[in-house]
């Protein structure tokens, strides 16, 4: 197969929040077309958080994405805050990374053990493994449902967060629920440990390609909320100047908008986090990092999934230890910090499960009067797509059905929701 | 009940937290994956199975072109489930209905904002015939599995007619009235454990309007704790808008 000519058309491929196709044509031996398309209705938040009180705003912003519901009503409730010049005080900090900790492991675990998981174990998804493997299986749950309960103390539950409001909590978690949830967290080090010895047998492509990893960034801790946005190419940036590094741009096959900062695009997500903040993740997700070889800066978008375990193990440690500094201090009921001022600019920005999320919204007289979200899918379009244009030519010697799959798992590290993406690419040859 | 029936989960505009939420439910009732079959769940598996029975629908219908994968659903499945406050209700996206759409389309896409096709929210049983709804935005893992159980014994699921309020007095949770919130428990139909007061916050109306609501005498409430009659309409338009606006133009004739 010399000069093969085919053509891939994969209609939904993903739930990149919700439907994407892929779309490849070979001609010849020649890389013709290689497009993403991003099929998914228009959602139009940006329009309907217009005109509305800015206390809802958390609230409706939420419902942009089930799975990333805590990053967003946070990003939401940062850019609000800023706005408003309402300074959150260290308990709501110290909860609203608590309460993060519990998204970000409840989405990582369930992408790592729904989508990859079956591939180190050899089978096509996580169902017949509960027969095969049901120690997986069961650990898979055990951990996510430690995830969610996490989130469901300190917010009411994880899709869509209820207590957490401008300048604080409507509701706060007993010194007993925390003694609890810090106990299962020291108990599941276990299968923490586990899933890293379950990672270190996968065999992922070894595909390399340069590029900008952008994530945001704190000298002082592995920075999930707040921080400034940095670049491995060089150069930080306030997050009120996101507009600098996302240049957001549309593409007429796609209704998520696109960015692009120092190169053509750049990766957001767990591999740019671990990228960018290395230095600042828990010695014990450090220890993770080397039993999974993973050292920065790693260039193969592949290994996204393993940075994320290293998140995991990171996020559970961190956890343990702001439960503990919260029994500690002793958490006490006490009303949201009222805003100054009701008119105002803010900017805030969030490292959630995919990557960085930015809520930009200007308020008049407590009514949002603009509002603009970036959100790391949109982010990442433009890198999966230099990918698979840069993976598709070396691969061409290979079978239709492998080149397929060397696609469907590129897919799947990117991790674009929470879709099973496991062989749902259905390559149609002419 | 003979072979296991066959299940498939679709979505359409939503943030695919209802089937989220489902996954949670599975966590802590895996004896439901013993009573169905699941031949499409995107979010757990890879398989697309098209000879399902039943067909649980998440999200709002926001564009012409869904229409038609929505009646082929509805043609293949003997029973049509909504799922959650976007398929049932139209939900937040329906927010944008009171907005002039061209606007809409123009600030989220500038310039290109014909590429994008679009018309207002509604419900998906605006398009087909709907046999059994689970509301909440999220649903309810609980009743999510009370409503499936209820239509795996062949028994029409029975949603409560009682208000929010019924089961907040329940739990003994001071009323968010008394804290200065303002709540649409009164007008809202309950099921979920009162689960927004509970965590302190008013309730936004995701399960939709219990029969024959007092809206009248809401209004009034609403105005004794100085909410005008402008905020009470944007307070019904955060789940409620498609709602709302169906029960004015049945008024207007």
């Amino acid at each position: 197969m010399a000069n093969p000519s085919f053509r891939i058309d994969v209609h939904h491929v993903t739930r990149v929040e919700g439907h994407g196709n892929i779309v490849v044509d070979v001609q010849n031996g020649v890389l013709k077309q290689c497009d993403l398309e991003i099929v998914e209705t228009p959602r139009f938040f940006e329009a309907m958080l217009k005109g509305r009180p800015y206390a809802e705003a958390s609230h409706i912003s939420s419902r942009i994405c089930g799975i990333c519901a805590v990053g967003h009503a946070t990003a939401s409730l940062r850019a609000t805050e800023k706005a408003l010049g309402v300074e959150p005080s260290e308990q709501t900090v110290l909860l609203r990374k608590l309460n993060f900790h519990g998204e970000i492991l409840d989405s990582h675990i369930l992408h790592v053990y729904m989508l990859v998981a079956p591939d180190a174990l050899g089978v096509g998804s996580v169902i017949p493994l509960a027969k095969t493997a049901p120690d997986v299986v069961l650990r898979a749950l055990r951990m996510k449902k430690l995830a969610g309960d996490l989130c469901a103390v300190i917010c009411g539950r994880h899709t869509h967060p209820i207590a957490m409001t401008v300048g604080g909590f409507t509701h706060f978690p007993t010194t007993a629920q925390l003694q609890e949830l810090r106990d299962r967290l020291v108990a599941v080090r276990a299968d923490v440990d586990a899933t890293v010895e379950l990672f270190q047998k996968l065999k992922l492509p070894a595909f390399e390609r340069d590029t900008e990893f952008v994530a945001l960034h704190k000298d002082d801790e592995y920075c999930f909320i707040d921080g400034k946005l940095a670049s491995t190419d060089g150069g930080e940036w306030p997050v009120e100047k996101y507009r600098e590094v996302t240049n957001e741009y549309l593409v007429p096959h796609s209704t998520a908008k696109r960015a692009k900062n120092k190169r053509q695009s750049y990766m957001v997500g767990a591999l740019a986090r671990f990228n960018v903040n290395y230095a600042q993740l828990h010695p014990k997700a450090k220890e993770a990092a080397r039993a999974l070889n993973l050292t920065p800066k790693c260039v193969n978008p592949y290994l996204n999934t393993v940075a994320q375990v290293v998140e995991i193990a990171h996020c559970v440690e961190d956890s343990i230890e702001l439960a503990e500094r919260l029994m500690k201090s002793g958490v006490t009921w006490r009303a949201p910090v009222q805003p100054p001022t009701l008119s105002g600019e803010g900017v805030g920005g969030c490292e959630v499960p995919r990557g960085t999320l930015i809520h930009n919204y200007v308020i008049q007289d407590g009514w949002i009067s603009g509002a603009n979200c970036v959100i790391p899918t949109a982010q990442n379009m433009g890198n999966l797509e230099d990918d698979m244009r840069s993976l598709v030519p070396t691969i061409l010697n290979k079978s239709q059905s492998e080149i397929t799959l060397d696609l469907e798992m590129l897919m799947r590290a990117y991790d674009p929701c929470i879709s099973c993406s496991a062989h749902m690419l259905n390559v149609r040859f002419e | 009940m003979g072979a296991r029936p066959k299940v498939a989960f679709f979505e359409f505009t939503s943030c695919e937290g209802c089937q989220l939420t489902v996954v949670d439910s599975l966590q802590t009732h895996p004896e439901l994956l013993d009573a169905v079959e699941i031949v499409r769940f995107r979010e757990a598996m890879s398989e697309k199975g098209d000879d399902y029975l039943v067909a649980f629908v998440e999200g709002s219908i926001s564009r012409q072109s869904d229409e038609a994968m929505l009646k082929q659903i509805r043609a293949q499945a003997s029973l049509l489930v909504a799922l959650g406050t976007c398929a049932h209700l139209g939900g937040v996206n329906s927010i944008r209905n009171r907005q002039d759409l061209q606007s809409v389309r123009r600030y989220v896409y500038g310039d290109k904002a014909d590429w994008y096709e679009t018309y207002p929210a509604r419900p998906i049983s605006a398009v087909v015939t709907v046999d059994a709804v689970i509301p909440g935005c999220p649903i309810d893992r609980n009743e999510f599995i009370s409503v499936v159980t209820a239509l795996l014994q062949g028994r029409k699921p029975v949603l409560p007619d009682s208000p929010v309020c019924v089961e907040c007095k329940l739990k003994e949770n001071v009323c968010v009235y008394q804290r200065g919130l303002t709540c649409l428990g009164p007008i809202t139909r309950g099921g979920c454990d009162a689960i927004c007061p509970t965590f302190g916050d008013g309730c936004e109306g995701c399960r939709g309007l219990i029969p024959h609501p007092n809206l009248a005498s809401m209004k009034n409430v609403l105005a004794e704790f100085g909410m005008s009659p402008d905020e009470f309409d944007r307070k019904t338009t955060m789940y409620l808008t498609y709602q709302m606006m169906e029960l004015e133009a049945a008024k207007n004739g």
